[in-house]
């Protein structure tokens, strides 16, 4: 743990604080590289040889490989980095986060229509509030 | 002298900047966020800023986890859009204004504020989507632009007084440089959003509209909000707020609430615009 216990108090929430950056440095560093195009192809041509290239753990390798955003951030990936591997693939972040919320893009994309989430109930575990 | 005349604020959605380079901007989705910057356009015809001071934090494109500054000022002759993964926005090519940006860095540093300068930088949707908000689709762009960078991806980014402190003191070093110019400062991100997570699409639209309110009403009201609080009320990316506490700051006492615009949603963020004239 790092500086205020608030920062592990928010449901659904992986503040990206430097446990997390030390924990993901090589997971991140490894999605950086696809801001380069040609990264970006041989990437998506060999996806297991390019991570390979990556002194990163087996269960981030499998974060990446399954596209388990949830995962990726528990095992210290920072959304804006993970979102190189959305734009590679092409993916929206509409998509992104309805397999983070675990809701069809349909849903997610209704419920930001409506108003988006609300914070009620979403700001602390421990005070349930 | 040196001026500000004015603050801008607005958020920096990178799907704004894809529907712009689409050809998307009238289509029933889209309509509604960009009607709310048709008064600034006009007004910025009007007021013609020779530079803008532009306050954003860089999304994991031009740093990376091996340097991350708190602040950083670019000093270049000009900045080239940054691809950040999808290829690089068709936006001109950035224009800086060396004299003046070196002037800042030189005058913030001597001011106890420890700038990290930056002689090459590239720029993304956080920089080019405020232009292209506030511009339109020009051969190239109206204004020069001072890069501010704040950091706002590694927790933590700097508090919300310390970046207004940064904006009184960039008001200072403008104050003292010694050529006519008419400059505006922008703070943009924000405002509620969360990307991340079982909690991704958070808005909360009373937070927002009071944060838009008190820019006027109680500004140093402002300055004490911490952390934990943005972070549950206005999601993990709703704390990029603080870097609209630059531009409050460097705009002194006296402002008058000149147009405002809220939007929900633009992707998964709550749009907020606002523009702000320096009253002497």
């Amino acid at each position: 743990m790092s500086g205020d216990p608030g920062l592990y108090d928010i449901p659904g929430t992986t503040v990206f604080t430097g446990v997390q950056t030390r924990k993901g440095y090589h997971l991140n560093q490894f999605c950086m590289s696809l801001r380069l195009a040609a990264n970006r192809v041989r990437f998506l041509a060999d996806e297991r040889a390019y991570l390979d290239e990556w002194p990163m753990t087996e269960a981030q390798k499998q974060a990446v490989l399954t596209r388990d955003w949830n995962a990726a951030l528990a095992e210290g990936g920072n959304i804006y980095f993970l979102a190189k591997i959305f734009a590679t693939d092409g993916t929206s972040f509409p998509e992104a986060a309805s397999l983070m919320t675990g809701v069809s893009v349909a849903d997610y994309t209704a419920m930001m229509l409506a108003g988006g989430r609300s914070p009620e109930g979403q700001r602390s575990i421990k005070e349930g509030r | 002298m040196a001026r500000i005349t004015a603050g801008v604020a607005a958020s920096h959605v990178p799907a704004i900047g894809a529907a712009i380079d689409r050809d998307q901007v009238g289509t029933e989705y889209w309509k509604p966020l960009f009607d709310g910057f048709g008064w600034t356009r006009d007004w910025m015809s009007e007021q013609r800023p020779d530079v803008v001071i532009l306050v954003y934090n860089d999304h994991a494109t031009e740093f990376s986890l091996d340097l991350i500054p708190t602040f950083a000022i670019g000093c270049a002759e000009s900045f080239a859009p940054a691809d950040e993964g999808f290829g690089a926005r068709p936006v001109p090519v950035v224009q800086g204004h060396p004299a003046l940006a070196w002037h800042l860095a030189e005058s913030l540093i001597l001011d106890e504020f420890d700038m990290t300068i930056l002689n090459k930088l590239g720029v993304d949707h956080g920089l080019t989507v405020p232009m292209s908000l506030m511009f339109g689709q020009p051969e190239t762009w109206p204004v020069k632009v001072i890069p501010v960078l704040v950091n706002a991806v590694q927790y933590p980014p700097p508090t919300g007084n310390r970046c207004w402190a940064l904006g009184e003191a960039i008001a200072r070093a403008v104050a003292s440089f010694d050529e006519d110019l008419n400059v505006q400062i922008w703070g943009t991100g924000g405002m509620s959003h969360q990307l991340q997570g079982p909690r991704a699409g958070l808005i909360n639209t009373p937070f927002d509209i009071a944060f838009l309110d008190r820019l006027t009403s109680d500004p140093h009201a402002l300055r004490k909000i911490p952390h934990l609080e943005y972070l549950r009320e206005a999601g993990s990316e709703g704390i990029e707020l603080v870097m609209w506490l630059i531009m409050r700051g460097a705009l002194g006492p006296g402002v008058k609430e000149l147009h405002r615009h809220y939007h929900v949603p633009a992707s998964n963020t709550a749009v907020g615009h606002i523009v702000l004239a320096v009253e002497p």
